[in-house]
């Protein structure tokens, strides 16, 4: 990271190792514009990711006519707004439970030993070891009517609770899923706090919580808010957890594009709600950036 | 520091978290040795017979080497653009690098079906859709940033002054990337090559999009059989992707623990 050689301006005429100057001519050139190693992996994205998120935004726009129909279409119905609203508190809920399971579990990764955090992040990568599609059929299989959550709650001298085509059921499976995007930022920065702070403010007379509340938690934040940023940005666009474990009072936006397209063959309807999901994804992106710079910042100052 | 109290509560509530991480992981295993043709819980009996289905049966054994032939082709093609494309982005030293770098990642974070309605927008367009063409194009474009972060990961702890040196005593700039960077950055390139091809083998939103009858991979089969019946072969099919995930990752923790100690 010390040297500087590679800088496009400078690299024409910068003095040269000496095996490099009797190599081929073009080597250097090559050498002094790198970004041309990046070129195939930005044209491929352009043609596979560019050029089909225009082709869906131009549709919304134009099909079947001209103009800002499908988005009326779209904010004038009652049953899309509604989607449009769920998907949001879903998302939001699922961000909830996520932080507040992974804030103690990211807290106990730092304060246990060697071995004991080696298990904890097993836990964490153990589900990634199965394909999400057989992850969310063992969630059907944990959260039906017979299943195990249901059976425990039945030991436990309860009545039966409704978790499968349900509101709830979606947001724990959806919330497992994404834990993991949680956990690991979290543990990154909680793993970096100073805990002499925290002692120095006991020693002080701070009661524990209050050294907890005014210490630990300010720097511990910025590490909530990349993860919580990241988990609200993927819950947004969850597909088959909600359509495997949710109902038709579950249905988030990404299910209701696939059905304008895929069965109604409405592409511009189909298109418009994309683009509104796509929109919201990355109006959320650029708010959440320079907050998460800035955070960053201050908890590498202190 | 804390009272003892806090600390079983804590214990406690962790392991909670761990067993909701883990338990439909482990669900999985005994469902998949069930008698009956249900998914209920607990399994009744003992049986082979969904490993025997999924190994004897054309549609899961044809969806399942379609998806290690793209997941295959994905991992080859992902490393060599990303690794290339780390390799560039490493050495840009503008505010560009930044712009760019965040660009390339970016299809982590576009929602999946969006992508998927435009990608078989411009498959049935241009006849890819059902092609093993276009199911690699698609998975390594979205493979390509798990590469990228990857080796960039293990060229942010690269010396460059290693290069440097080895073109200071007189190797070309190819021996110097073969002998001096390339072995240097095999693990995070081997790390890429492995995410790339995981995010192959088990996407499924493209692929519901851009299958067809005659070229279905693993989890549009997987997805397929769980909607239309409760066929128990799933669960087969998850236990097996379980333990040979357990064993490749056993087995790279074995070979990378023994390359540092030497």
């Amino acid at each position: 990271m010390s040297q500087t050689s590679h800088t496009p301006a400078a690299g024409g005429d910068h003095p040269r190792p000496a095996g490099a100057v009797q190599g081929p001519q073009r080597r250097p050139r090559l050498a002094a514009y790198p970004s041309l190693l990046a070129m195939p992996a930005l044209a491929l994205l352009i043609a596979a990711m560019g050029y089909p998120l225009l082709t869906v935004t131009l549709r919304s726009f134009s099909d079947p006519a001209w103009g800002l129909q499908n988005y009326f279409w779209f904010f004038s119905t009652p049953v899309n707004v509604t989607v449009l609203w769920r998907t949001f508190s879903i998302a939001a809920w699922v961000t909830i439970v996520c932080v507040i399971a992974a804030y103690p579990y990211a807290y106990l990764m730092t304060a246990v030993g060697p071995r004991m955090r080696l298990v904890l992040i097993l836990c964490v990568l153990v589900p990634f070891w199965v394909s999400g599609v057989v992850r969310t059929l063992a969630w059907v299989i944990l959260l039906q009517d017979s299943g195990i959550i249901n059976s425990v709650i039945r030991l436990l001298g309860f009545d039966g609770v409704k978790l499968i085509r349900t509101q709830t059921g979606v947001v724990i499976g959806m919330a497992q899923v994404l834990l993991p995007f949680m956990i690991l930022p979290l543990y990154s920065v909680m793993r970096g706090i100073d805990l002499r702070l925290v002692q120095a403010a006991r020693s002080l007379g701070a009661r524990p919580a209050r050294a907890f509340l005014q210490i630990y938690l300010p720097l511990s934040l910025p590490g909530v808010f990349a993860g919580a940023i990241i988990v609200f940005i993927l819950s947004l666009g969850f597909y088959i957890t909600p359509a495997l474990l949710g109902g038709p009072r579950s249905t988030m936006l990404s299910t209701l594009v696939q059905s304008q397209v895929l069965s109604l063959l409405n592409w511009g309807r189909g298109g418009a709600m994309g683009v509104v999901l796509l929109v919201a994804t990355f109006v959320l992106l650029a708010l959440a950036a320079p907050l998460m710079r800035q955070r960053h910042k201050q908890a590498s100052r202190s | 520091m804390r009272q003892a109290p806090f600390r079983i509560l804590l214990g406690l509530f962790c392991l909670l978290v761990a067993v909701w991480l883990v338990m439909p992981t482990l669900v999985i295993i005994p469902m998949s040795f069930n008698e009956k043709k249900s998914l209920a819980f607990p399994p009744s009996g003992f049986s082979w017979q969904w490993y025997e289905n999924f190994f004897t049966n054309p549609d899961w054994l044809s969806s399942f080497f379609n998806s290690l032939r793209v997941a295959g082709l994905v991992a080859v093609a992902a490393t060599l653009i990303g690794t290339l494309a780390s390799l560039g982005l490493s050495r840009m030293k503008h505010s560009g690098a930044g712009l760019l770098r965040a660009i390339l990642i970016t299809p982590m974070i576009v929602p999946g079906v969006v992508l998927a309605i435009g990608i078989y927008a411009v498959y049935l367009d241009y006849q890819l859709v059902g092609t093993t063409t276009g199911f690699v194009i698609a998975h390594t474009m979205l493979a390509i940033p798990f590469v990228i972060i990857a080796v960039s990961a293990s060229l942010e702890v690269f010396d460059v002054r290693l290069e440097t040196a080895a073109a200071s005593l007189g190797a070309d700039r190819f021996t110097t990337f073969r002998t001096v960077t390339l072995p240097l950055i095999a693990p995070g390139i081997l790390s890429g090559l492995l995410f790339a091809f995981v995010t192959s083998f088990d996407e499924i939103i493209v692929a519901l999009f851009i299958t067809s009858p005659y070229l279905k991979t693993l989890p549009v089969q997987i997805f397929t059989s769980i909607t239309r019946d409760a066929d128990p072969t799933v669960t087969a099919v998850g236990t097996i992707i379980f333990i040979a995930t357990t064993l490749i990752i056993s087995a790279g923790l074995i070979i990378s623990s023994k390359s540092t100690r030497s």
